[in-house]
């Protein structure tokens, strides 16, 4: 059920200011989200100022600037720096995004930076994304056959089969579509959401897999699947610039199609 | 390690720019309720066509006072943004219009197109 506030111990305080070294000329302001789960508090927002003469260009440079140099408690995950990785997926002025390859230039003004939204957190910008990946789990996301394997040979592809996974097979599962959506926010425990089902789809066209119908069984279903309403949030945001909800219209398409035989 | 059981919601409605798109989105459901209740008056006004003369004259003198002009036209208006977002879910349907770079652009031309529609009526019945 949609709800639009936020619960009692989720409701954002007030926290500390750290200020700018003297002398600095060129400042921008980070407002950044904070939990620590020992503390018993609500979350506050923290605010950095950071020098951006001696920080580099991306915003995770300006997150691990403040983690080495100023705040070392500010906590989140980051690995690749390259945006192939899907770990650095947070929410930065009200859209999310990779911040690895997100530049600080892209935005003017204050940059707030929030955890992927309607997660639990578990400490300030890590969010917990068990269910995403027990969802991911669920769609049985590796080629499923039938036939055995040809006895001396992999199971080929032709070229224009294999361009059918363009724009899906690039997915990083980093859940920025996902945690964008409306419907996600509300239905998540049934609804599959974008980046799952853009994986779904990923299956669903590929040559080898002999599944399909299975695979299209387990998603006729009013929640996993048609909880999606285009709002296109999923596409708006995706850093790696797929098509998450044209995935779903193909998939809603194949069910259609597959009834009117 | 203890689970600690009091994790916070990340904030999502409240800090989330939506696009052009999804406001709409939102729009073509709230537009769906206004028209749901509007038909109720709808009925009213319909019933009173049918009552007789002294009804009739009431429901005119209704219809123009000026709130109920405004709800009116607002309901027109609802009921063709609807009908062109509508539209725009059929094409969405058969699996086109999903390119981002014209997302924001329909969503333009469906505004306009059910202003336009909505002055159109106006001028009809003006």
């Amino acid at each position: 059920m949609a709800e639009f506030t936020l619960p009692k111990n989720s409701v954002l305080t007030e926290g500390k200011t750290f200020k700018a070294p003297q002398g600095a000329t060129n400042i921008r302001r980070f407002e950044i989200y904070r939990w620590n789960p020992d503390s018993g508090e609500n979350p506050r927002i923290d605010v950095y100022e950071l020098d951006m003469d001696s920080c580099g260009p991306m915003v995770l440079d300006a997150i691990l600037k403040i983690k080495n140099e100023i705040d070392t408690t500010l906590t989140f995950r980051r690995s690749c720096r390259e945006g192939v990785c899907g770990s650095c997926a947070m929410c930065v002025n009200g859209k999310n995004t990779l911040v690895c390859t997100k530049a600080i230039d892209s935005y003017s003004g204050t940059i707030k930076i929030f955890p992927l939204p309607h997660l639990q957190v578990i400490k300030d910008l890590v969010p917990d994304m068990t269910h995403f990946y027990a969802q991911y789990a669920s769609i049985k996301p590796w080629i499923e056959t039938q036939t055995p394997p040809p006895a001396d040979a992999e199971r080929l592809q032709s070229r224009e089969d294999r361009e059918k996974l363009d724009g899906l097979y690039d997915c990083v599962l980093c859940a920025c579509c996902s945690t964008s959506c409306p419907s996600y926010w509300w239905n998540s425990e049934r609804y599959l959401g974008p980046a799952i089902l853009l994986q779904a789809y990923r299956w669903l066209v590929d040559s080898r897999d002999e599944s399909t119908g299975e695979r299209l069984d387990e998603l006729e279903d009013p929640f996993k699947l048609y909880r999606c309403h285009t709002i296109m949030n999923c596409t708006d945001t995706c850093p790696k610039d797929l098509n998450p909800a044209k995935a779903i219209a193909e998939t809603k398409k194949l069910l259609v199609q597959r009834k009117l035989g | 390690m203890a689970i600690n059981n009091n994790r916070p919601t990340s904030p999502h409605f409240q800090i989330y720019k939506l696009p052009l798109t999804g406001i709409i989105s939102i729009s073509h459901r709230m537009t769906g309720v206004m028209l749901s209740l509007g038909l109720l008056f709808f009925v009213c006004i319909v019933s009173a066509l049918a009552s007789g003369a002294e009804a009739y004259f009431d429901m005119q003198n209704i219809m123009g006072l000026w709130p109920v002009q405004v709800i009116y036209w607002g309901f027109i208006y609802a009921l063709f943004f609807h009908l062109c977002h509508g539209v725009r879910h059929l094409i969405w349907d058969a699996g086109k219009g999903f390119e981002v770079e014209t997302l924001t652009r329909y969503a333009l031309v469906e505004l306009v197109a059910s202003l336009a529609l909505t002055l159109v009526v106006f001028l009809c019945v003006r």
